[in-house]
């Protein structure tokens, strides 16, 4: 698992530009928020920049967001180095035929889903959101991928709760993150 | 108004932007032609030229808010608000967003729904613009319009990939202009 280069001076302005809110959704959940994040047009503009120096020129043809934070920072990755953008949506919300995945909530489980035809076996794709906690989602948008035949190179978020152990969840697929909010 | 009469008629971006976005019959119910964008964020061409059309708009227009509607207008504000030095603000259903927001609810066809914004993202007289994939009924951007009036924001247009042929030859929505790249496809 990489981290940002901490000694890096966008590291720092990106950390300091995150919210944090107490008690959402739920109490004891400090939620970490970006929204302020894109606030900050510095901030916002690095946090891209980070991740576009590290992706670009690697040919990765497909960069998938995870709805819907991941559809804030998706996109602009996908611009800049010149990929297919693939949104990984909540059941419903994709028009025609989508493949799905499982995955387990706290309680419960809930599903998420990809367009057919999004993506082709043998294309190299990064997978981002803004967070990960307990790597449930990343992990089931590593599953809809793998099933398609596609290589995820790597899973890419602004932010890490480390304390919940989501690297684990991600089988080989490395995980590269900005900021680890201990 | 629609991009081709606003400028931008001949623009050979426009055609394949239109061709890139497929339709889906009677999706989310009967009767309805899905206009489906995702095939448009396939094509980096395409898509990128979608950023550029609106990014040569806004640019010059003194922009300091480019405001999302959840989720498909996440797709294409925060890429526009990085090129022209905006903040990108999400518009969100209700419940998402943490902290402190305002709520404004609007018209479904059965019911309604509601819009969100953080209390404070935006400063009174910051020029802002509203962005969604596509227009119909215009009642999800009219209530992010009354949004960002509500904290004194001053919403310049309004701008989508694309506009219902309701929209056509009506260029404001709350009196506000509306942008449109392209008119909906039949199948």
């Amino acid at each position: 698992m990489a981290t940002g280069d901490a000694s890096d001076p966008r590291i720092a302005g990106i950390a300091k530009s995150i919210r944090v809110i107490p008690d959402f959704p739920k109490p004891g959940i400090l939620f970490q928020d970006i929204t302020t994040l894109l606030l900050h047009t510095k901030a916002f503009r690095d946090t891209i920049d980070l991740f576009v120096e590290r992706y670009q020129g690697k040919g990765i043809s497909v960069v998938a967001g995870v709805e819907a934070r991941g559809f804030i920072f998706g996109p602009p990755i996908a611009l800049a180095i010149g990929a297919k953008f693939v949104p990984m949506r909540k059941p419903n919300k994709l028009p025609g035929p989508v493949i799905a995945e499982e995955y387990s909530l706290e309680y419960g489980t809930d599903k998420m889903e990809m367009h057919e035809g999004a993506v082709e076996a043998g294309e190299k794709v990064l997978v981002i959101d803004d967070l990960i906690a307990t790597g449930g989602t990343l992990g089931a948008a590593i599953r809809l991928l793998g099933r398609v035949g596609a290589h995820v190179v790597e899973c890419a978020c602004v932010i890490e709760l480390p304390e919940l152990k989501g690297r684990d969840r991600l089988g080989d697929t490395p995980l590269f993150v900005l900021v680890s909010s201990a | 108004m629609f991009a081709h009469e606003n400028g931008l008629q001949g623009d050979p971006r426009l055609k394949a932007i239109s061709d890139a976005i497929r339709v889906i019959p009677h999706f989310p119910k009967h009767g309805i032609m899905f206009q489906d964008i995702t095939t448009l964020l396939l094509n980096p061409k395409a898509f990128k030229d979608v950023i550029d059309i609106f990014v040569e708009r806004y640019r010059h227009m003194d922009i300091s808010v480019v405001a999302g509607v959840e989720a498909r207008g996440f797709m294409f504000g925060p890429s526009i608000a990085l090129a022209i030095g905006a903040k990108f603000v999400p518009l969100r259903k209700s419940g998402k967003l943490p902290g402190k927001v305002i709520s404004e609810s609007y018209a479904l066809e059965y019911g309604t729904d509601c819009l969100e914004m953080h209390v404070g993202a935006i400063q009174p007289v910051e020029r802002a613009i509203v962005i969604d994939d596509i227009v119909a009924t215009g009642g999800t951007l009219s209530a992010g319009i009354r949004l960002l009036e509500r904290v004194q924001a001053e919403v310049v247009e309004c701008a989508c990939v694309v506009g219902v042929t309701g929209f056509k030859g009506e260029s404001k929505l709350k009196g506000k202009p509306l942008f449109i790249l392209v008119e909906p496809r039949e199948v």
